[in-house]
């Protein structure tokens, strides 16, 4: 079953075309990658799925609903890390999860077991009462992903998930996700490292300038093009190294 | 709209706000204090009476209103801009089922709980100095509340138009700071040039400063107009602060 629809999508900012004329579906369960340069589109067309911003042109469906007509019932149902951690400062490690939790309407009982069992989860159960600020640059992804479980989501979005981490946090965050998608979550992804997206994605969208030049799975994408996944993103990207 | 989504960003803001009021709930003290102490006793020494009441007793009041109109303006004029750009609070609240015009909301109702409680601060603080003539002065709690959200729709519409933090200082000099001195606060305004008169009776403070005057000797039928003023005043002005933040935040 198709989970998110796009259709004709366009989004103009003023006169730039960040996003021209894309189309794609991804299915329940699925783990979707959007790859490409800085500038290519991607955080617009996450932005848009997760209703921050509406689409200039086209149709977008999550869950079934269309992203104009109810974005609250979307987002009650999706959790999104953002490329930039959005962390709140002025509260403490536990409180940016039950806080959150309170704009979901769960309310305190339910949130604060929850939130201390994903604490667990993402390895902070030590730092419960700390300060957002002492925390170190991949605690804090590990909490916006702790905080992107609160909702117990039916699609997960990640917007550059692992950027700026070290080996052991960017594989403890792959084991997250591999486990999540266990659990059937619907993870849709955008990255630059070609390794997650190997090891991660089901399928991939490459993304250049706007536009989709191909959705297809890692291993397809390999067969067809030859080498690895990254020879083949720079081969459609069409940007090639100075030697 | 949806209220309920509104006062979840609402609480956000006072779970922020409990860990912190202790150490600032002094400080609104301080500056009323330190206006009255040297114009009201030093001042008031010189000019003892105004229209047949002492200077203490006649600046007073308007402490009030000045404390909840500084009290709602910073709250949402620095306050909504830091959590709208640097700490990007307002990015993380949209990606929840809040939607944008619940977060409006919720900075206006959240600016106006607090100019209510800080001017309510000050009703206490001079009513133990005996500077309040009628109890009539606990109507002014709700109205309060009304002029806060004024406040801060002002505050909010400055916040969605600044191209950055620094230009806030226009807003304070240009608008705040005379508002402050033309408000009949420290003096009546009838010696000065009529047009002076003119441009105080539209602005929001002139009209809390009447209320709370009014209300503190008793008055109540003096404070109707004023009432009526700032209530308009916020009815006209509501779909503003959304349609500015939306074309703000959203692109």
């Amino acid at each position: 079953m198709n989970i998110i629809k796009a259709k004709n999508l366009i989004k103009d900012y003023n006169s730039f075309r960040a996003v021209n004329n894309i189309e794609f579906e991804i299915q329940e369960g699925e783990c979707f990658g959007f790859l490409g340069p800085n500038g290519a589109g991607k955080t617009t067309v996450m932005r848009i799925l997760y209703c921050f911003m509406p689409p200039s042109f086209g149709m977008v469906e999550v869950l079934g609903i269309n992203v104009l007509s109810n974005p609250s019932q979307i987002k009650s149902k999706i959790g999104v890390m953002p490329q930039e951690d959005n962390l709140d400062i002025d509260l403490t490690v536990l409180q940016n999860l039950i806080v959150y939790a309170r704009y979901f309407d769960i309310p305190k009982h339910t949130s604060n077991p929850l939130a201390i069992e994903l604490l667990g989860y993402v390895e902070l159960e030590d730092k419960i009462n700390a300060n957002i600020l002492s925390l170190s640059g991949g605690m804090k992804r590990s909490l916006s992903l702790a905080r992107s479980l609160i909702n117990c989501p039916e699609i997960l979005i990640l917007d550059e998930p692992t950027t700026g981490l070290d080996p052991y946090n960017r594989r403890m965050v792959w084991n997250k996700l591999n486990d999540l998608k266990s659990k059937n979550t619907t993870l849709v992804l955008t990255t630059h490292y070609m390794e997650e997206a190997d090891k991660l994605c089901d399928r991939v969208a490459i993304m250049d300038s706007g536009r989709i030049l191909t959705i297809d799975s890692p291993s397809n994408l390999k067969k067809i093009h030859g080498g690895t996944l990254e020879d083949v993103y720079l081969k459609l990207t069409g940007r090639p190294l100075e030697p | 709209m949806n209220l309920k989504r509104a006062l979840r960003v609402w609480q956000r803001h006072f779970t922020v706000y409990k860990k912190l009021y202790r150490y600032s709930i002094v400080l609104n003290f301080v500056e009323p204090a330190l206006y009255i102490i040297a114009l009201g006793l030093g001042l008031g020494a010189f000019i003892k009476e105004i229209n047949g009441i002492p200077y203490v007793n006649f600046i007073a009041p308007g402490f009030i209103a000045s404390s909840s109109m500084f009290a709602a303006t910073y709250e949402c004029t620095y306050g909504t801009y830091i959590r709208m750009t640097f700490q990007k609070t307002f990015d993380a609240i949209l990606s929840t089922p809040v939607n944008l015009q619940d977060l409006v909301a919720g900075e206006l109702i959240w600016g106006a709980t607090k100019s209510m409680f800080y001017g309510t601060i000050i009703i206490i603080a001079i009513t133990l100095f005996r500077l309040v003539d009628s109890p009539f002065i606990v109507l002014l709690i709700p109205i309060l509340f009304i002029s806060g959200l004024l406040f801060a729709q002002l505050s909010i519409i400055c916040a969605a138009i600044v191209p950055g933090i620094d230009s806030f200082n226009y807003y304070y000099t240009l608008f705040m700071t005379p508002m402050f001195l033309f408000s009949g606060i420290f003096f009546p305004l009838d010696p000065l040039p009529k047009i002076i008169t003119y441009i105080a009776y539209f602005t929001p403070l002139y009209h809390l400063a009447n209320v709370c005057r009014s209300l503190s000797a008793g008055h109540v039928s003096g404070s109707l107009m004023s009432i009526a003023w700032l209530s308009a005043a916020v009815l006209l002005l509501s779909p503003i602060p959304f349609k500015l933040m939306r074309k703000r935040i959203i692109k």
